[in-house]
């Protein structure tokens, strides 16, 4: 049975104005089309070229379902590329990071593939003569994908050849980005510490809405961060406050904190919490760091950036920057009710060590499958995609503080507990979901 | 005050965990130095804790935290709660010196935790760095450091809510 495959109308009556229903987030056929049309019709992270310093080094990852390889061509370019060998379909990379030297070799029958994807060589090659082989899709070689653009160092790929433009997805978003490079005093991330991996049973798409949602912190993660507050004030006056506590601390900000800290919503379903304020404003200063960013920026517009504290920044469809404290992370979708969240961390390239150091802190606190803030979270998303296979009700509401007058707006800023960016996330849903849907007899 | 036997060592860890399979986590705690650290390292044959992820590094404070939590009320991933299960191979006593009161234990396990219908295996190896303090309890021996290296450290798992 098919409700929504060619049914573009279908898929559109799932958004309301401030509801969305239940079946984006629990309908395994929405799951196939997300991987489908909205996966392939959006800009979706790949990776960093930090990653791929080299010529012939690669990084294999997925962008929605599709598993693809990225290396650094002889060129010197990015290439990106389907993973999969144009014979019998192996994987050609292996899982992982490493170098290929100059070409790509499968290791079932040892067809080999320049770093563009280009068909090299084929043992016994003579028995493809007068089989129509120049013909067959093999003979392309390893597939790219639609379309990559390299932004300051990070890799977006669009998978279908057609479609939206980069700078017009993404538009004036790509300021968080922007910042979080400009704190380095050399202009340059790299990708450091190691990836923190977490098995998430639930849709993918309650963790992006979970990222602009300031009015679950002081709730959910009472547990953690409270208890975090609670132990440190038992602590002997005078003792030194610990960076964990730093950390912790603000989520037990009050509303009226999240409120004033306002939220900031771009076009295609892009938005940032933490406009005017945020909770990693008020860290300590990492001794050394001010006096390089001078040094390298001057003092006005050195205070400009460090000044610029954006709390979450998600680029949708599938990925959150925290520019203040270098961290990207990505909601890999696996299947309905499963997604995978790696979280990604960065080295501000000649700064000091502590900011890294107080990267992977927050890190392990608040993402890893081992951290009680993460706990707290998961718990809620799980019980969430139990809670939806109800009956009892059929949508999910995201009205806070809904304005008519909203549709068409951007880069507007409003009370940063509005739920204005989810309600935007899933317009560009719909958008991009039907944008290469045809029309047609339901299958 | 006598050097510990090798025997002594070893009922320590074998004490450490069955502490943590009986849920009793304030004394558990209790067995740490005052700079103690338990950390489970990210990466196989990891060696910096600070600069590289960990899946936990945490000091006394961030314990006690951890272990407040588990008993709050609105604690809603330990509602209901989990439990835990050691099984612990003979550990080995890898060094000791007895002048500087410092021993290493090497203990390799598996470790259950269970939570409702869900139960998930894991399997790796506990190192205890432990030293003698002079308090004159329990032969003085406290844990610097528990390091927990489970086989595949990194691979992505569900949440992990207990010690191991």
């Amino acid at each position: 049975m098919s409700k929504y495959h060619n049914n573009p109308q279908a898929v559109m009556d799932l958004v309301r104005e401030t509801e969305v229903h239940k079946d984006c987030y629990v309908d395994e056929e929405i799951f196939a089309l997300e991987m489908a049309h909205l996966f392939a019709n959006t800009w979706v992270y790949v990776g960093h070229a930090s990653q791929v310093p080299k010529p012939g080094d690669y990084f294999t990852t997925t962008v929605g379902d599709q598993p693809v390889v990225m290396v650094r061509h002889t060129d010197g370019g990015i290439k990106l590329l389907h993973n999969r060998c144009a014979h019998k379909g192996v994987q050609v990379a292996p899982e992982g990071c490493g170098n290929t030297g100059k070409f790509f070799r499968c290791p079932y029958h040892a067809w080999t593939y320049r770093t563009d994807g280009k068909l090299l060589s084929i043992p016994l090659k003579k028995g493809y003569d007068n089989t129509g082989f120049e013909t067959c899709e093999a003979s392309q070689g390893m597939a790219g994908v639609g379309a990559v653009q390299v932004y300051r160092d990070f890799v977006f790929c669009r998978l279908n050849p057609e479609g939206v433009g980069f700078e017009e997805f993404f538009g004036a978003s790509l300021s968080t980005l922007d910042n979080m490079v400009d704190r380095s005093p050399e202009g340059r991330l790299e990708v450091a510490g190691g990836v923190m991996r977490y098995m998430h049973r639930c849709n993918w798409k309650m963790l992006v809405d979970n990222q602009t949602d300031t009015c679950h912190p002081m709730v959910a993660h009472e547990s953690s961060a409270g208890t975090a507050v609670k132990v440190w004030q038992q602590a002997p006056e005078g003792t030194p406050k610990p960076m964990a506590v730093e950390l912790f601390a603000p989520f037990m900000n009050p509303y009226e904190f999240f409120e004033n800290m306002g939220i900031r919503v771009w076009d295609n379903g892009h938005g940032h919490t933490g406009v005017s304020d945020s909770i990693h404003a008020a860290y300590s200063p990492a001794p050394g760091y001010w006096e390089s960013m001078v040094a390298s920026h001057g003092e006005e517009r050195a205070r400009q950036i460090l000044g610029d504290v954006r709390h979450n920044t998600v680029y949708f469809p599938n990925i959150m920057v925290k520019g203040p404290i270098q961290t990207l992370r990505i909601f890999k979708p696996l299947a309905a009710d499963k997604t995978l969240v790696e979280s990604w961390t960065f080295r501000l390239v000649g700064a000091p060590d502590l900011l890294l150091e107080r990267t992977l802190m927050y890190n392990r606190l608040v993402n890893a499958p081992t951290s009680v803030v993460g706990h707290d979270d998961l718990e809620m998303y799980e019980r969430a995609q139990q809670g939806l296979h109800s009956r009892g009700a059929q949508w999910v509401n995201v009205g806070r503080l809904y304005d008519p007058a909203e549709r068409g707006q951007t880069n507007a800023v409003t009370n940063g507990t509005n739920e204005w960016q989810m309600r935007s996330q899933m317009r560009a849903w719909v958008r991009f979901m039907t944008a290469s849907m045809a029309a047609g007899e339901p299958t | 005050m006598t050097a510990p036997t090798n025997q002594q060592l070893i009922d320590f860890v074998v004490a450490e965990a069955a502490l943590l399979d009986e849920l009793r986590f304030d004394e558990w705690l209790a067995l740490f130095t005052d700079d103690g650290h338990y950390w489970m390292p990210l990466t196989h044959g990891q060696t910096d804790p600070r600069l590289q992820a960990s899946l936990l590094y945490e000091d006394k404070l961030l314990l006690q935290v951890r272990i407040e939590r588990l008993h709050g009320v609105r604690t809603f991933s330990q509602q209901p709660t989990s439990r835990c299960h050691h099984l612990l191979q003979q550990p080995v006593v890898s060094a000791r010196d007895d002048t500087a009161g410092i021993y290493t234990c090497r203990t390799a396990f598996h470790y259950t935790e269970a939570r409702r219908d869900a139960q998930t295996l894991y399997a790796g190896w506990a190192t205890h760095s432990l030293v003698r303090q002079d308090d004159g309890q329990d032969n003085g021996l406290r844990m610097r450091l528990k390091r927990v290296d489970l086989v595949n450290c990194d691979a992505a798992f569900g949440s992990i809510q207990l010690f191991m």
